[in-house]
């Protein structure tokens, strides 16, 4: 499958196919020779969102002014999908940095925090993080128990946030907290917080099975004092931009399980012309093409459904890009899943041990049914929008 | 039929449940990590008795029967899968073979130490270029007086880096059909020319070590060749039915072991307000998981009886189909229901310092691993075809 010269992805543009060969250079030439080490170490490679950022990558949703590129999602999922096929810790980190903290500012900032913030944040000098999730508050998002209370100038902030993908290398820290914990759902802010800011600390750093190299961890806030100025939007206006934001992020975090499950295939289609077993290549048996075949159908599904939601995010059809959103995101997370599994299958035991990286591929797809809301939790919404 | 196991069975099963509990369990997520058991533990094993499971008692073993076997292999899957391949590579691979094939001053000689736990065994088959295709191993014996000289690679062996006793197949014919042109032999790692070349590292199942072997010019005494000259095909064959539905247990076992740590996570993990194991999405998960895993019971402990009760397995035969199709099932039973049970664990699932994320790259392995499930497929397929389902 040669997805580079495809005649008719819902009108891919010259730019968007300089686009991607640009960033497929990049992640093959600079990206791929460290993944396996990135994996095995567990090391953040700090000076790739560097050159991410001197490519022009890190803002690429971002107005020039503030030292973006100014496109839109549809860029984004290309480079997250180029960057994920090679490295899914790497395709992580971009996406929290770029899509979570960039691109959500981008849309519900004012001005000053843009201005202050942005620059940095376009260029890698800083790296950024967002905290949703708490230890008891998960799929749970607004039962978060982190509170943030007006003193004077400052916010006060309060609690403990986990999984919290880029947190332990973090410089800008976009928190969710409440601010008038009885009004639920209606009663959570947005606030811009530096790592220097006094009680604010980096809690545990956490290992986990796949993305190794994207760093993980605990965020801890223990009377954090935060200016006023850094209340993005208005104060307990979180949903609205939660919802928002959330589309925004499943449709990247969707792209990034097809560049993972793309990343898979192309391993195990290169095994299978390759690798001879009872005198002819794996890809001569009808087992082996079949799982080939049904891998690529997947992906290229999955490829158009991003693309379709792209597109409308795009094109701010904000009543339809939900539900599209969240069916890419469940279609995609369990597809790359199955892809990556089928992959390591066909590489046989070559494939379960470390020399031909496909495990590391079928690690890193496990996540994607989980994070940025778990497939059940996307069906519920599904669900719920079907039944409206 | 009777679906009841016997006293002594469930004995045996309580045993090896106690032993892994106590025993294994608490290090069970460091041997994941550290990738390497502890020492002792093949002694602790031996002393359990269930290094030689199949092995007659004169020559130190339990003698159990198959389901029996089964039983153990399953009860340490469920904790700590690694183990269950090391044990199995042990007692079924190296030790019921060379109990089944070898002569008695071989069996006197081997099988007391690996009954013990003093010994470790191992069985040498797979080759970097011969994996399903089996039979086109390139590994070569020559005889050489009253020695043979071993020339050759072999791939993927598990305990071969802290292995004793190696059985290896080797060509000894340079014509004729491949299936009568190749040998077993019995290797001992201070034989010189032997050599682990290098230990694999795996994404699963750390801690069972997985290595590469090189013989050069290795030199093996006549008296150890297992069977007859270029009878290999008997040595590898005649086993491959009782070890099929023996290695159908290790995924019963983690597929089990899976299920209840997610079992115990939807009942403690509250979001909403309630306990997950109050949503029927996760319910239909818990349900389905159950589902299939007493099917794959029903499937790999009848397996398991009846290999023991052939006379002989093999083409044409009942247990033939059976046990591939036992081993087919387990393994993809274990590959989901461990992706289910990681699923409902959410985010801590896909940490280290949850068990669970183990479970989900161990069991990966036995849709590969001792035959993969495209071969088990063939099997069944073809003898489906020729033979149709022999029932009434």
């Amino acid at each position: 499958m040669s997805e580079m010269t495809d005649p008719v992805v819902v009108g891919v543009s010259e730019e968007e196919k300089i686009l991607k060969e640009t960033v497929r250079r990049f992640a093959e030439q600079e990206i791929a020779p460290r993944a396996q080490e990135i994996d095995a170490e567990d090391v953040f490679p700090r000076d790739l969102m560097t050159s991410l950022g001197k490519l022009g990558l890190l803002g690429i949703t971002v107005p020039e002014e503030y030292g973006g590129a100014g496109a839109g999602i549809r860029a984004q999922a290309i480079v997250v999908e180029e960057l994920a096929r090679v490295s899914a810790a790497v395709a992580s980190s971009y996406a929290a940095h770029s899509n979570l903290v960039l691109d959500n500012l981008n849309r519900h900032a004012g001005p000053s925090i843009k201005e202050k913030y942005f620059p940095a944040l376009c260029t890698g000098e800083k790296i950024g993080c967002l905290a949703i999730t708490e230890p008891g508050a998960g799929s749970d998002a607004i039962s978060m128990r982190c509170t943030a209370r007006r003193e004077g100038d400052h916010y006060i902030l309060n609690g403990t946030k986990i999984f919290i993908t880029n947190g332990p290398v973090a410089d800008t820290i976009v928190v969710y907290a409440k601010t008038a914990p009885k009004q639920g759902s209606k009663g959570i802010s947005t606030f811009v917080v530096e790592k220097e800011f006094p009680g604010f600390s980096v809690g545990r750093k956490i290992a986990k099975m796949g993305h190794r190299g994207s760093p993980f961890g605990e965020l801890v806030f223990e009377d954090c004092r935060v200016p006023a100025e850094n209340l993005v939007g208005e104060e307990n206006a979180m949903v609205r931009m939660v919802l928002q934001g959330l589309h925004r992020e499943r449709i990247v975090w969707s792209s990034e399980a097809v560049g993972i499950a793309q990343g898979a295939y192309d391993i195990a289609r290169k095994y299978a012309v390759e690798r001879e077993q009872f005198g002819k290549v794996l890809a001569d048996f009808q087992m082996i093409r079949e799982k080939l075949v049904d891998m690529a159908l997947e992906i290229n599904l999955g490829r158009l459904l991003v693309r379709r939601c792209a597109v409308m995010a795009d094109m701010a059809m904000e009543g339809e890009v939900g539900l599209q959103a969240s069916y890419a995101k469940l279609f995609t997370g369990e597809m790359a899943e199955r892809v990556t599994s089928k992959g390591l299958h066909i590489l046989g035991g070559y494939g379960y041990t470390k020399e031909f990286q496909i495990e590391r591929y079928f690690r890193d797809a496990k996540a994607m049914p989980i994070g940025a809301g778990t497939s059940e939790i996307q069906r519920l919404i599904i669900a719920r929008k079907l039944l409206e | 039929m009777d679906f009841e196991l016997t006293e002594e069975q469930r004995i045996v099963q309580r045993n090896v449940r106690q032993f892994m509990l106590k025993e294994i369990a608490p290090v069970a997520e460091q041997i994941d990590r550290e990738d390497k058991f502890p020492p002792n533990v093949w002694k602790a094993m031996g002393d359990l008795g269930i290094l030689g499971v199949t092995v007659p008692e004169e020559y130190g073993g339990a003698d159990f029967d198959l389901l029996t076997a089964v039983l153990v292999i399953e009860q340490i899957g469920r904790v700590c899968p690694a183990l269950a391949v090391s044990y199995g590579a042990h007692a079924n691979l190296c030790v019921d073979n060379l109990s089944r094939n070898g002569t008695d001053a071989q069996k006197r000689k081997y099988l007391p130490g690996l009954c013990s736990g003093e010994l470790i065994g191992c069985l040498a088959l797979t080759e970097p270029n011969a994996g399903s295709d089996a039979l086109s191993l390139r590994t070569r014996a020559v005889k050489d007086g009253d020695y043979f000289l071993l020339n050759g690679t072999k791939m993927f062996i598990t305990n071969a880096p802290v292995g004793d006793v190696f059985i290896v197949y080797a060509r000894t014919a340079n014509s004729g059909p491949l299936k009568e042109s190749f040998t077993a032999f019995i290797v001992e790692k201070e034989f010189p020319g032997f050599q682990v070349s290098r230990a694999l590292e795996k994404m699963g199942n750390r801690g069972s070590p997985t290595g590469e072997i090189v013989f050069e010019d290795c030199r093996v005494p006549g008296e150890n060749v297992l069977g007859e000259i270029n009878g290999g095909v008997n040595v590898m064959m005649g086993g491959l039915d009782v070890e099929r539905a023996f290695f159908s247990g290790e995924p019963l076992g983690i597929a089990q072991g899976a299920f209840e740590l997610a079992r115990q996570y939807a009942m403690e993990r509250e979001q909403f307000g309630k306990p997950i194991s109050s949503f029927q999405l996760i319910k239909a998960k818990l349900a389905d998981m159950y589902t299939e895993i007493e099917a794959a019971r029903g499937l790999v402990y009848r397996a398991a009886t009846l290999a023991d009760r052939m006379q002989r397995g093999g083409k044409g035969t009942e247990v033939h189909k059976m046990a591939a199709a036992a081993m087919l099932f387990a393994a993809e039973t274990a590959t989901r229901v461990s992706n289910q049970a990681l699923q409902i664990h959410g985010g801590y699932g896909y940490m280290l310092e949850y068990p669970i994320n183990r479970y989900y790259r161990d069991s990966k392995l036995y849709e590969i691993g001792a035959g993969t499930s495209e071969i088990r497929r063939m099997l069944i397929a073809d003898e489906i075809l020729q033979r149709g389902l022999e029932y009434v």
